[in-house]
């Protein structure tokens, strides 16, 4: 009887609920903390798009305005006959268009309102002259981009001189498509992430196209095919290491076997998705051989019980089953190759190249070495653009981790 | 304990005749894991139109011993297989045996039900579509309506073929999975423990399709419940500590024992 009022007491007792107290303020303090990490990298994720696209969404404007063009008096000297011929855009190129535009520019504006335009102005003028050749024979007036100086002056943040004559003349923003289809230039004003961007493109590809067969059947053949033994052992002990080498290690790699060995043509998206490629080939072994494990052992039994060879388990049952997880480690491995900067410069893809590249062999850069570069740039014109290229890259890499993740419960759907 | 053992009805039926040469037989097989003897001299017939049923307390090695049977055991590292198992005449651990070949002709159906995460129709395709043992899909969709007839699930799934194998009920993922066995049209087909993760009307189900499947296949069961083996087999094989103890008729197995260790185990003692 004693000892059942013992054990009364123990579950009731004041210790008892002390102890009980403790246990559920334990509970609750780690569930702040949880909560707490949560919402402080959500709070972190929010600052950097805030940031981002504060900064970077005045790359995709740009500011123009309105100048009267006296051609007839102007010292131009064009024939509107060429501007109709294939020679066109060369021949508004050297046709001194920056002149015509300074002249017009100090007539309008006073004198050294010739900042107001620069190279882009230029281009664009040339453009409409050869959209309209009709324009050459009258006094008009035009919209026009103006230089990168004054467009950040325009945007509140330039030298107070050309904000005073960007104050006097009419302006407007309008969306700036040429930076989606532009390539790099020095002149902030014209330059654009096209060229960059397909170089990434090609680049990716090339590092797909080899990192992912390539890791998937290393994957298959480690963790059904090969015997266990000193070997093996060793083979995965390196790869474990080599996902861990700083990426820059790999760039050396690339330079010492692509370029000088090799002589691959430099600072081509061949010899860049070559050196990713070895960079993402471990992630995606290691993320392989996990999912390749987890497949159930029983799935393996079934398919051996109905007398299917090795090759015939593997290739029906486990690799399907396991693809969804290899697929997310691919997922992760791309897009930190993606965004890979330090490789890609020991392998020359840190050259200025002015127009995208038209296969995986000719010179390109990449959106990452492309921000790297335009954010070592003194022209203030850079800042904005540095911001927008970070910004397609962000789109461009949610879109590729979005095909994927849509490719992966296509197949987790399949069975 | 005892009394609850009934003989199977077709046992009484049978005449007291000499078997003929049986269908797998084993002698002397040991197994070792690396160093370690998992089984010692084991020695035993399967024979055609005949449930042979393997007993005895869990880790005695019943189910190394069935696997050795089709040679799944080969899949285990370290896994090492002595003496001689005979299936008509021809030793299966012989270098020219083909292990493919062998799995087809002694199918197997395991513990757990395990079907393909596939459809009803697929997972049983699949065994005559990696032996191309249909010609055209007409000749496919026979065996698959055959087979899901045989294992007596057809009723059942007839109208939602397409639909996954893993959604059915327990009882019903394990007679798939027998049909997906049959289905390649092997000539032995064991079983490991086929009902031990299924409820007493899926066991029954189970228990009766063995009893009809007998009479075309050679068949050989594992199970840790002796009534399941007294209900269903003739032939019947206990295993103890890696040992096989006693092999014989159901019938004298469970009503005269020769072994004591035998005589124990059927009354309860232990195990």
């Amino acid at each position: 009887m004693s000892s059942a009022v013992a054990t009364m007491n123990r579950w009731t007792g004041e210790e008892m609920q002390k102890r009980v107290a403790k246990r559920y303020a334990a509970e609750r303090r780690f569930r702040f903390f949880g909560l707490a990490a949560v919402g402080l990298s959500i709070a972190f994720l929010a600052f950097l798009l805030v940031s981002m696209a504060w900064q970077g969404l005045g790359g995709f404007s740009r500011t123009e305005t309105k100048l009267t063009i006296d051609f007839p008096r102007s010292d131009l000297i064009l024939d509107p006959a060429a501007l109709k011929g294939p020679q066109a855009q060369e021949v508004v190129a050297t046709a001194g268009l920056e002149g015509v535009l300074e002249q017009a520019a100090v007539a309008q504006f006073g004198e050294g309102a010739g900042e107001l335009f620069g190279g882009g102005s230029a281009r664009s003028l040339g453009d409409q002259l050869i959209a309209d050749p009709g324009l050459l024979s009258r006094k008009v007036e035009l919209w026009l981009p103006v230089s990168s100086k004054a467009d950040v002056a325009a945007k509140g943040d330039g030298d107070p001189a050309i904000e005073k004559l960007v104050a006097k003349a009419e302006t407007k923003r309008v969306f700036n498509g040429e930076f989606l289809t532009a390539s790099d230039a020095t002149d902030p004003s014209v330059v654009g992430v096209w060229g960059a961007l397909k170089g990434s493109f090609l680049t990716i590809l090339v590092t797909m196209g080899l990192a992912f067969p390539i890791g998937v059947l290393a994957a298959l053949y480690l963790e059904e095919f090969a015997p266990r033994n000193r070997w093996t052992d060793m083979i995965e002990v390196s790869i474990n290491n080599l996902a861990a080498v700083p990426s820059i290690i790999f760039g050396l790699l690339g330079l010492a076997v692509f370029l000088n060995f090799m002589h691959l043509p430099r600072s081509a998206p061949l010899v860049g998705g070559l050196t990713l490629a070895l960079m993402t080939m471990p992630v995606i072994v290691i993320a392989g051989r996990n999912a390749i494990k987890s497949v159930p052992p029983s799935i393996r039994d079934a398919a051996l019980g109905v007398g299917a060879s090795k090759m015939q388990v593997v290739f029906h049952h486990v690799l399907p089953l396991a693809l969804p997880g290899i697929l997310t480690g691919t997922i992760i491995g791309m897009a930190r190759a993606l965004g890979e900067t330090a490789p890609l410069l020991m392998i020359g893809m840190r050259a200025f190249i002015a127009s995208p590249p038209a296969g995986i062999t000719e010179p390109a850069s990449v959106l990452p070495v492309q921000i790297f570069l335009w954010s070592d740039e003194v022209d203030r014109g850079f800042v904005e653009k540095t911001s927008a290229a970070i910004i397609v890259l962000l789109v461009f890499m949610l879109m590729m981790n979005g095909l994927a993740i849509y490719l992966r419960n296509k197949f987790e759907r399949r069975w | 304990m005892i009394d609850t053992i009934v003989p199977s009805p077709t046992e009484t039926a049978e005449p007291a005749v000499v078997d003929g040469p049986p269908k797998m037989s084993a002698r002397s097989v040991g197994v070792f894991y690396g160093e370690k003897q998992a089984l010692k001299d084991v020695s035993v017939d399967i024979h055609d139109d005949k449930v042979t049923a393997f007993i005895g307390p869990s880790g005695c090695g019943k189910s190394t011993f069935l696997r050795c049977l089709n040679r799944m055991n080969d899949t285990i590292a370290g896994a090492r297989v002595t003496g001689d198992i005979d299936l008509d005449g021809e030793d299966i651990y012989a270098s020219k045996m083909d292990v493919v070949q062998l799995r087809a002709r002694v199918g197997m159906v395991f513990q757990k039900p395990n079907p393909f995460p596939k459809s009803i129709y697929e997972n049983v395709a699949y065994g005559p579509r990696i032996h191309g043992l249909a010609a055209s899909k007409g000749e496919l969709d026979g065996v698959v309506e055959s087979s899901l007839r045989r294992a007596g699930l057809w009723e059942e799934v007839s109208d939602r073929l397409q639909e996954s194998g893993t959604a059915l009920s327990g009882g019903q993922q394990q007679r798939l999975c027998i049909a997906r066995a049959i289905a390649v049209d092997p000539e032995v087909i064991l079983m490991d423990e086929p009902c031990s993760a299924l409820d007493p009307i899926a066991t029954a189900k189970i228990e009766e399709l063995i009893h009809e499947l007998r009479g075309r296949y050679a068949i050989a069961i594992v199970t840790h419940n002796m009534q399941q083996a007294a209900r269903v087999s003739q032939r019947t094989a206990f295993f103890h500590l890696g040992e096989m103890v006693e092999y014989g008729r159901t019938k004298d197995i469970f009503t005269n024992p020769v072994q004591q260790r035998t005589q124990d185990y059927i009354t309860g003692r232990y195990g």
